[in-house]
């Protein structure tokens, strides 16, 4: 086994034809963590997880997941993990507990010991009153916490959850959030995609993926504070023609529009940027409040994005 | 056990999901009774009351019992009696009569001599059933004497049809038709039910589980078995019922046959859903099958005079086998040793389509 890490990869690599989906992807996923993909569509985080479970085979590049060589030993891990796949993968025309049931009995559990679990599981995911209802029936927040559950049933040491609240109202995210935190603690590894900057904020560990490439990782706390950028916010009565403004300042890095406030980058080697963008507004005729704050998830993906040059379409 | 647990799961639920869809349960039912009221009502090969005229040009007594023995054979009905031979080809040409029949003016004397015939048939030769008709026509005997006896004619060669005596179509129909039915039905669900998991994203999920390949193959394929000899009963039902078609036979021998013969199709399907990307190719794939099982099985034209090439093509479909089964179960009364080597031969192609599924199954993406 190897220790205290549940999933390594090295220069894991998948090319679908010319495109490549996954980029030379390095890996450590701690025990009992929760790690996060972090990517808009398309960055390669489904490609990435396939590739982990033994789905994909890579083009190049070696992962090792609970210590089982993926994809050469996908079938001796596949007891042990739980796999959410992005898109609803249970039978609709099947009530809540009987897709239970046949996942209980895929994994093998013998009579009595499969309904005492999927009892306690229909207690536990909140499903006691519609246990008979059609899975297609259940609302977009239901059927994800059916998946969950039905990923959990079998309590797999690792989770493999592929953007597991898209389409989830934020009461049901809440929601879906605690019961994660409760896995982990109870010691599961867990590996959450998502395009939710607020959920990757949730996460132990992440990485960020932009067009299959790991551009940053760590805790959140340490990739916000090694952006090497300031963050310079800025409230202004006109934000539409500040943006326009501080947009062509020399050295400014970019500027992000949330509702009435911009959000500025600059990196830190330029001095005085507070002042300077502070000056240039009033020069124009603007008047705002500038304030140094400190980095968010999404400056930080901001800042790892920008630095890459756009691939030719 | 564990395996054996896994076999019973996916079984269970093949049939919980058939049970709740509707269209494939319509299915089950739906296209054998639809299929044997349409082949057994419309397609009759049983030619009767074919339109003709007569010029009659001799008009002997003779000539006028001739035309009266040819309309009992049914064969023919006499709707016009007109004087010239011109005008039987315009009735023909006009698609008025089916036969025309002339008798020349020395019909008496014609009769008599061996070397001439004594009258002329006219027909309509697109048609290949009538053309057969009026060949068969053309050797009517005209087996009356000159002295008027009032004896019967005499036959020289009589056809007595040994199996089918009363040379009813439905009978020689319906046993190839539960070969057809059940080709179409039992491909379509195992090549549709693969490529369905996958479309729906259900086999991402399933693949990741500890399910092996074979348990799902052989998991998806045992249900149908059953579905197919319930539709086996509905037609043998339906055939005894609506058209008197016998089952000389053994009926467990049958099923023993039907049972190899729907495993075979099965596994097929479940060939082709490893091929197919979306459940429309699977479909097209089951009907690109569907056409030389009917026209290449025996099933439409008769196997013996098929041309060496297409026969050869014939034996590799199931169906072929299949017939001769039927055939031979339910219209000979023959033994489970007499069709022994078709059984095997079904057995075999049933086991080496599913080898082969399960060997062209990816559990792989990509
Ligand atoms: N099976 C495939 N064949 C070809 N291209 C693919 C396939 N799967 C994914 N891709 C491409 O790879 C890229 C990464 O996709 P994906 O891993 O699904 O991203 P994400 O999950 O982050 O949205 C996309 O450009 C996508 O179009
Ligand atoms: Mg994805």
């Amino acid at each position: 086994m190897t220790g205290n890490t549940a999933i390594r990869a090295r220069g894991l690599t998948k090319n679908f034809g010319k495109l490549c989906a996954v980029n030379n992807l390095d890996l450590d996923v701690p025990r009992a963590a929760i790690y996060g993909f972090l990517g808009p569509n398309g960055s390669g985080k489904t490609t990435a997880i396939r590739m982990l479970c033994g789905l994909l085979t890579p083009t190049s590049g070696s992962a090792s997941v609970l210590g089982f060589a993926v994809p050469g030993d996908a079938i001796a891990l596949r007891p042990r993990i739980g796999y959410m796949t992005q898109k609803f993968s249970l039978y609709g025309d099947m009530t809540v507990r009987e897709n239970l049931a046949f996942i209980a009995d895929i994994y093998s559990y013998d009579r009595s010991d499969r309904n005492r679990r999927i009892d306690e599981i229909l207690r536990e995911y909140d499903f006691v009153d519609r246990a008979r209802q059609h899975a297609g029936t259940l609302s977009g927040g239901q059927k994800q916490r059916l998946a969950l559950a039905c990923a959990v049933l079998h309590k797999p040491e690792l989770l493999l959850l592929d953007e597991p609240t898209s389409a989830v109202d934020p009461r049901n995210r809440r929601d879906f959030w605690a019961r994660l935190f409760r896995l982990a603690d109870s010691g599961t590894t867990i590996l959450v995609s998502t395009h939710y900057m607020d959920e990757a904020e949730r996460c132990h560990r992440l990485a960020i993926l932009d067009r299959g490439v790991k551009v940053a990782d760590g805790s959140p706390q340490e990739l916000q504070d090694s952006t090497g950028m300031n963050i310079i916010e800025v409230r202004a009565d006109n934000p539409q023609r500040a943006a326009t403004i501080l947009e062509n300042l020399p050295g400014v890095m970019s500027v992000t529009q949330l509702g009435v406030r911009l959000r500025v980058l600059v990196p830190q080697e330029i001095p005085g940027a507070r002042q300077t963008i502070d000056a240039e507004l009033r020069k124009h005729g603007l008047t705002a409040a500038v304030a140094e704050v400190s980095a968010s998830l999404e400056d930080v993906f901001v800042a790892v994005t920008q630095a890459r040059p756009e691939r030719a379409a | 056990m564990n395996r054996l647990a896994r076999l019973f799961a996916i079984m269970r639920k093949e049939l919980l999901q058939l049970g709740r869809d509707r269209l494939t349960f319509g299915m089950i039912v739906g296209i054998p009774s639809i299929m044997i009221l349409l082949f057994g009502y419309a397609i009759n090969n049983d030619v009767r009351d074919l339109k003709a005229a007569v010029a009659d040009l001799a008009d002997t007594h003779l000539s006028r019992q001739f035309v009266a023995q040819l309309e009992q054979t049914q064969v023919l009905n006499v709707h016009y009696s007109v004087s010239t031979p011109e005008q039987l080809e315009k009735l023909l040409r006009a698609g008025k009569i089916s036969v025309g029949i002339h008798i020349p003016p020395d019909f008496d004397r014609r009769s008599i001599d061996a070397n001439r015939t004594a009258a002329h048939l006219l027909v309509d030769g697109a048609d290949p059933t009538i053309f057969g008709v009026a060949n068969q026509l053309a050797n009517f005997p005209l087996g009356f004497d000159s002295t008027e006896t009032g004896k019967p004619p005499v036959r020289n060669l009589e056809i007595r049809p040994f199996y089918n005596p009363e040379r009813r179509t439905a009978v020689n129909v319906v046993p190839g038709l539960i070969g057809v039915i059940l080709t179409l039905t039992m491909i379509l669900f195992t090549a549709v039910a693969i490529v369905r998991e996958r479309e729906h994203g259900n086999l991402e999920l399933l693949i990741n589980t500890p399910v092996s390949t074979t348990e799902l193959m052989i998991g998806k394929v045992v249900p149908y078995i059953a579905i197919g000899l319930v539709q086996l009963a509905l037609i043998v039902m339906f055939g005894k019922l609506l058209f008197d078609v016998p089952v000389r036979g053994g009926l467990l021998e049958l099923y023993v046959g039907a049972a190899a013969f729907i495993a075979a199709n099965l596994a097929l399907g479940l060939l082709i859903s490893t091929v197919a990307r979306t459940q429309f190719q699977a479909m097209q794939m089951t009907f690109f099958l569907l056409l030389p099982s009917i026209l290449l099985s025996g099933f439409v034209f008769p196997f013996d005079g098929m041309p060496p090439a297409a026969q050869l093509l014939g034996e590799l479909l199931p169906n072929t086998h299949f017939i001769r089964i039927t055939r031979g179960i339910m219209l000979r009364d023959a033994s489970i040793v007499d069709v022994g080597n078709e059984i095997a031969v079904l057995a075999g192609f049933a086991v080496v389509a599913l080898t082969l599924a399960i060997l062209r199954f990816s559990r792989r993406l990509d």
